[in-house]
């Protein structure tokens, strides 16, 4: 089916609006519906039915600030996840346990893992296995702000860290010579 | 387009057999787990460089494997969109999957048992894909792979949260269970919506035939676990094979309501159903859904005693548009498909 308003793409978003009690069926592709204003369905998923009760156990006033803790591992916030309905790492799940705890009372019923667990391991394996608290590499956490401020159009704050970056390297490169060890 | 891509197009996957427990109703039973590596990032919140390293963790894991000997590791970046959308098609990665092919990629094991989405929402994605109401042969298998995977992946993994997952929703098992089934009968005596409302109470989801975000169409109902914290992998399937056999039973109750109060009616619809197919000169996809889904149900019932059902379930899959213009070695435009479409349904039928 082709789209009412340009007759030219593959109509993929069917609406049916209803106007002074007449409805009229209306079959529009992606970008005609999102000039009309109506690209449903995207906004309304499941990020934003998490965000919606990603403040509880929070009182009030509190949320403000809970919002503002970031892991230590992959610099997510809170208030990143509660516009994605997403985490960042595995350590997110340490970093905001105590907010976590009641979402997912919320979500499963329960907070406590009643199924299959990997296998008991040594204490070696364990020390590479087990989720650190270890920082990433600056240069790596610098490249996912980098990212993330590009996705919010932040051009200056990604302009600076660029900037960083571009200095690290040359820092890490200089080591790298002093060390006789090839740069990255 | 990838050489051993083609060779998917020639051959049918195992769960299209249409011949496992329940077949009649259950076309097919799926198990996916959800997992991370234990010291990277999920895969929305990395960069390109970090995605790629996962992936060729991941890869070197997978060719070690004993159980995934034979697979096919098919880097997305490097196919075609409709190499992709094939694959979509053939149920082995998701549409998300299709539109973002930058350092993700698919394992699909013989007889496409066994499919890895590696970097989808998560860094794996791991399902098991059997015909019928199968879904303990599942588990079983896509446990054994998960747990010959993990000494060389090291999951994400807390002892009181279980495994980790980019989303809260599938946190714990990291699990869902589903069941793909067909329920004509409850749609013609509209029953369905009561059935659905009741199992949705009961902490089931029910989804369209393409999974998430997709809506119903040749009355195809995929049912599975919404709780994936709290219970285990067999309390899962356990609460969903009880549920799901209650469901079967409703069906089996409306069609046997509708054979002995209405079958002149039901034949008639199902005959000529089957002679639209079979003298058509131009075909929708939707239309084909819809009439194949029908010669499904007189296969099932036994008024087209001579189809055999395998044959009707490929069609399901080789009537989409990706298939299609595999099977026509070039690209079709929806007006060429349509007509393509017919002449495989008048050819096979």
């Amino acid at each position: 089916m082709l789209c009412d308003l340009c007759g030219k793409k593959e109509a993929n978003v069917h609406l049916t609006e209803i106007i002074d009690s007449q409805s009229r069926e209306l079959h529009l592709c992606g970008g005609c519906a999102k000039k009309k204003g109506t690209a449903v369905g995207e906004e309304f998923g499941l990020s934003g039915l998490l965000a919606g009760l990603t403040d509880l156990g929070t009182k009030k006033g509190d949320a403000g600030k809970a919002r503002k803790i970031s892991c230590p591992k992959c610099g997510m916030t809170y208030e990143d996840f509660r516009k994605s309905g997403r985490l960042g790492c595995g350590v997110c799940y340490q970093s905001f346990r105590v907010l976590l705890a009641p979402l997912l009372r919320r979500i499963h019923g329960s907070i406590q893992h009643a199924g299959k667990r990997p296998p008991v391991i040594s204490p070696a394996q364990k020390r590479t296995r087990t989720l650190r608290l270890r920082k990433l590499d600056d240069q790596v956490k610098l490249k996912v702000l980098l990212k993330k401020a590009i996705a919010a159009e932040e051009f200056e704050q990604a302009a600076e860290l660029r900037d960083q970056i571009k200095e690290l390297k040359s820092k890490s490169a200089k080591r790298g010579r002093k060390h006789g060890r090839p740069s990255e | 387009m990838v050489a051993p891509l083609n060779e998917l197009a020639f051959q049918t996957g195992e769960w299209l057999r249409g011949s496992g427990p329940k077949e009649e109703i259950v076309m097919s039973s799926r198990i996916r787990l959800a997992r991370n590596l234990a010291d990277s990032l999920f895969p929305h919140w990395a960069t390109r460089t970090h995605r790629g390293q996962v992936l060729a963790r991941v890869e070197s894991a997978v060719k070690k494997s004993k159980f995934l000997k034979e697979s096919l590791f098919l880097k997305l970046g490097l196919l075609t969109e409709l190499d992709r959308q094939f694959l979509v098609e053939r149920h082995l990665i998701s549409r998300d999957h299709a539109v973002h092919p930058r350092e993700r990629a698919v394992v699909v094991s013989d007889r496409e048992i066994i499919s890895i989405m590696v970097n989808e929402e998560d860094n794996l994605r791991l399902q098991v894909l059997q015909s019928g109401f199968n879904l303990r042969e599942a588990w079983e298998i896509l446990s054994q792979v998960d747990s010959e995977l993990e000494p060389e992946l090291h999951y994400a993994f807390l002892p009181e949260w279980g495994y980790l997952t980019a989303c809260p929703t599938n946190v714990g098992t990291g699990m869902r269970a589903s069941c793909m089934l067909h329920l004509p009968c409850l749609v013609m005596t509209k029953q369905i919506n009561r059935v659905i409302h009741a199992i949705t109470k009961l902490g089931l989801t029910a989804r369209g035939l393409y999974g998430e975000g997709t809506e119903a169409s040749g009355n195809f109902f995929q049912l599975s676990n919404q709780v994936s914290l709290g219970v285990s992998e067999g309390e899962i399937m356990d609460n969903l094979e009880k549920l799901i056999h209650q469901v079967v039973e409703q069906e089996e109750a409306a069609r046997m309501a509708l054979l002995n109060q209405s079958r002149e009616v039901l034949e008639d619809r199902i005959w000529r159903a089957y002679g639209t197919l079979r003298s058509s000169d131009q075909m929708t996809s939707n239309q084909t859904v819809e009439l194949l889904s029908l010669i499904r149900l007189g296969v099932d019932v036994g008024i087209i005693p001579t189809l055999d059902r395998g044959v009707v379930n490929r069609l399901f899959i080789q009537t989409q548009p990706a298939h299609l213009q595999k099977l026509e070695g070039r690209s079709l435009s929806s007006s060429e498909r349509d007509v393509r479409r017919a002449r495989l349904l008048r050819e096979t039928l």
